[in-house]
């Protein structure tokens, strides 16, 4: 005889998956909904007089980051200079031998500067995955982002960071993205 | 790269329209609570007792641990990757039923089903057919005696029925000494210092050996010529070794001779008329250690990750979360060696959130969290103190959650400059900074997260236990060189 106890596990076994299948179907139909159209226009390269600007570069020998100046063009919007400096910024870290690599398919998808002093720098999908787990790699990651952008764009004292447009828990495993970082001491930790 | 098998649905972020998707799924949601309550009936109904899990416990000269045990027809079970890897450099592969394993040098293959195994290049008969479970290697205890030689080239000293596995010269010799004069007094004379869980009930005193490796007296019960304290016996199981001492009056222990001696005297009579007194009949199970506990340090040690989130793939066989977990045991032992009282927040392969992890945390009022975490870049070890994010709101003396370090943060700087200094003394490169890491942020007392990084060896060393040692070692004498401001005397 089966063992009542069984039967009973058995039962709520059944009762879970079908549940569950109606609870992935639901759940489909409400990702279905939320689809929008991600094809917005191409910006196009950023042209005319060139800035000289201060990008702070992560070497992950020295554990720190290095002040690196650097002559970009800089288009005159607020948000588009943001955009552009961490683009530059980026094409830094995905040159062969760069001191702090990062996947060639990482970029900026925007950035949103909010007044006062907040801004949002929201990183594609693939700047996460493909980012490298530890500590020390993902903390220079945002360091190096929050202290470029505050040190080039004046007036931001607090940046969040999404990925593909939501909140994440953590880059890689370890560097928490839930909240929010305050430049401040974000710089001072870059002065350990 | 990374190895994780969290599943991550898409959650609606706030920039979409939500207000409309709530009213239209009101029904369900009602559906949905109302399948939770019928699910949770059934799980109430079908719910046995829970039997308290077995496991063995290891005793060796450089980790002492517990782990799992398993039963399958008829046999007992231990994972064969999670008892060799405290204790060397272990990497395994898995071929179908092929299970590879590499000690060292030493080279190993089981198969699945079968008994004959090939350790060394030589056969090896188990007592019962190997099995793998979700690639771990599982292997009968009964056949440990004679396994683990072959690998560790010492001997092995594996009390089966206690399930008690002491490796090497580590066992712990008692000799006792009764002084008959009025009122008697029972000495029990350890090899070494000990720690037993210390408790008492009408006619018998109870000291429980969970992390000591002490070994019977050669007799299992000792008749005493006392009127008073009459019998000792000593009985192993699950891994612990116990000693009774039954008495017919109330008695108690105290540790002396830097705790290699515990005696047991009769309480004192103002004492037990205090106690009876206020509990005529009870059971009145006496804390003993008590007063020990209340002035000793607790630490929280995290290995970091667990479960399915595996953390840093540091090699292709080689995941954060088992390095971090190898390492917290070393470094419970060394604590405790040092008088901390230490909980682990995970002892085996299991996950919990960061939420879990800093609740479980400040519930115990801990003096100090120490979170550990393992990279294969860089070298040597780095130590971490919270960056403190914006803080949320805090209202009177409740501090916001993700700034409820902010208090205590100098305390947890000075930790680190202590851990740093301690490694650096030892010749370990190191370093200390600040990291967003939850959940340094989280808890309330001193906190500081320690990344081990490879040495001269490579990432071979991340699994060695010698210089997990000496960064283990380094980390508690740092902490008891600055436990004045911890805010408790051990």
């Amino acid at each position: 005889m089966i063992p009542r106890h069984l039967l009973i596990g058995v039962a709520a076994l059944l009762v879970l998956v079908v549940s569950m299948g109606i609870y992935a179907r639901q759940m489909r139909r409400r990702a279905g909904e939320f689809q929008y159209a991600a094809d917005s226009p191409v910006a196009p390269p950023p042209s005319g007089p060139t800035e000289t600007v201060t990008l702070y570069v992560a070497d992950d020998a020295a554990g720190m980051l290095r002040a690196r100046p650097a002559q970009i063009p800089l288009p005159g919007g607020r948000q588009q200079r943001a955009e552009e400096l961490l683009r530059a910024l980026l094409r830094i870290y995905q040159q062969p031998g760069a001191t702090h690599p990062l996947a060639p398919a990482a970029d900026i998808r925007s950035i949103f500067l909010v007044d006062p002093g907040a801004a949002v720098i929201d990183l594609n999908a693939a700047f996460a995955d493909q980012h490298r787990s530890g500590i020390l790699s993902e903390q220079l990651t945002v360091n190096s982002l929050v202290e470029t952008l505050a040190v080039n764009v004046p007036g931001i004292q607090r940046v969040n960071i999404l990925i593909e447009g939501k909140t994440r828990e953590t880059l890689a495993g370890h560097a928490d993205l839930t909240e929010t970082f305050d430049v401040t001491t974000v710089e001072q930790a870059g002065n350990q | 790269m990374r190895w994780s098998n969290k599943l991550r649905l898409p959650v609606p972020s706030s920039q979409f329209p939500v207000p409309r998707f709530r009213l239209r799924t009101g029904n369900w949601e009602l559906g949905a609570g109302a399948l939770a309550i019928l699910l949770a009936a059934i799980t109430l109904l079908s719910a046995s007792p829970a039997a308290e899990e077995n496991h063995i416990s290891v005793f060796s000269p450089v980790a002492i641990y517990t782990l799992p045990v398993m039963e399958h027809a008829g046999h007992e079970y231990v994972g064969l990757l999670e008892l060799l890897e405290p204790l060397g450099r272990v990497s395994t592969q898995t071929d179908r039923r092929r299970w590879s394993l590499r000690y060292n040098t030493l080279d190993a293959e089981f198969v699945a089903g079968k008994t004959r195994a090939m350790i060394g290049g030589h056969n090896f008969d188990l007592a019962a057919p190997f099995l793998m479970e979700n690639s771990r290697g599982l292997v009968p205890l009964s056949s440990l005696s004679g396994l683990l030689p072959r690998f560790l080239g010492m001997p092995v000293n594996f009390h089966e029925s206690g399930r008690r596995l002491l490796i090497g010269e580590v066992g712990i010799q008692i000799s006792f000494q009764l002084d008959a004069s009025n009122p008697p007094r029972l000495a029990l004379n350890f090899s070494a210092p000990v720690n037993p869980t210390i408790s008492t009930e009408p006619g018998k005193l109870r000291l429980v050996f969970k992390r000591d490796p002490v070994v019977s007296p050669g007799s299992q019960s000792i008749s005493f010529d006392s009127k008073v304290i009459i019998q000792a016996s000593y009985s192993e199981s699950n891994g612990d070794a116990e000693f009774d001492v039954a008495a017919t009056q109330p008695v108690m222990a105290s540790f002396t001779n830097n705790r290699k001696t515990i005696v047991v005297t009769i309480v004192p009579t103002a004492t037990v008329a205090a106690g009876t007194s206020a509990a005529p009949n009870a059971a009145q199970t006496q804390p003993s250690t008590a007063n020990v506990a209340s002035r000793r340090i607790l630490a929280m040690v995290d290995p970091a990750h667990g479960g399915d989130e595996r953390g840093a793939a540091l090699s292709d066989t080689l995941a954060e979360k088992d390095v971090t977990l190898g390492f917290a045991r070393l470094l419970r032992h060394e604590l405790e060696i040092r008088g901390f009282a230490v909980v682990l927040l995970r002892d085996a392969d299991s996950s919990s959130t960061l939420d879990q992890r800093a609740a479980a945390s400040n519930v115990a009022h801990a003096a100090i969290y120490i979170s550990l975490h393992a990279t294969s870049e860089g070298s040597g070890a780095r130590v971490y103190t919270a960056l403190l994010p914006v803080e949320g709101s805090s209202k009177g003396a409740f501090h916001a959650w993700n700034a409820a370090q902010a208090p205590v943060l100098p305390v947890s700087r000075m930790v680190s400059a202590a851990i740093v200094a301690e490694l650096q003394k030892g010749q370990f490169p190191s370093r200390a900074s600040s990291a967003s890491l939850r959940p340094l942020n989280n808890v309330f007392m001193p906190a500081v997260a320690v990344e081990l990084a490879p040495g001269a060896d490579g990432i071979a060393d991340l699994t060695n236990a010698n210089y997990q040692q000496k960064a283990a070692s380094a980390i508690a004498d740092a902490v008891i060189s600055i436990r004045d401001r911890l805010g408790v005397q051990p």
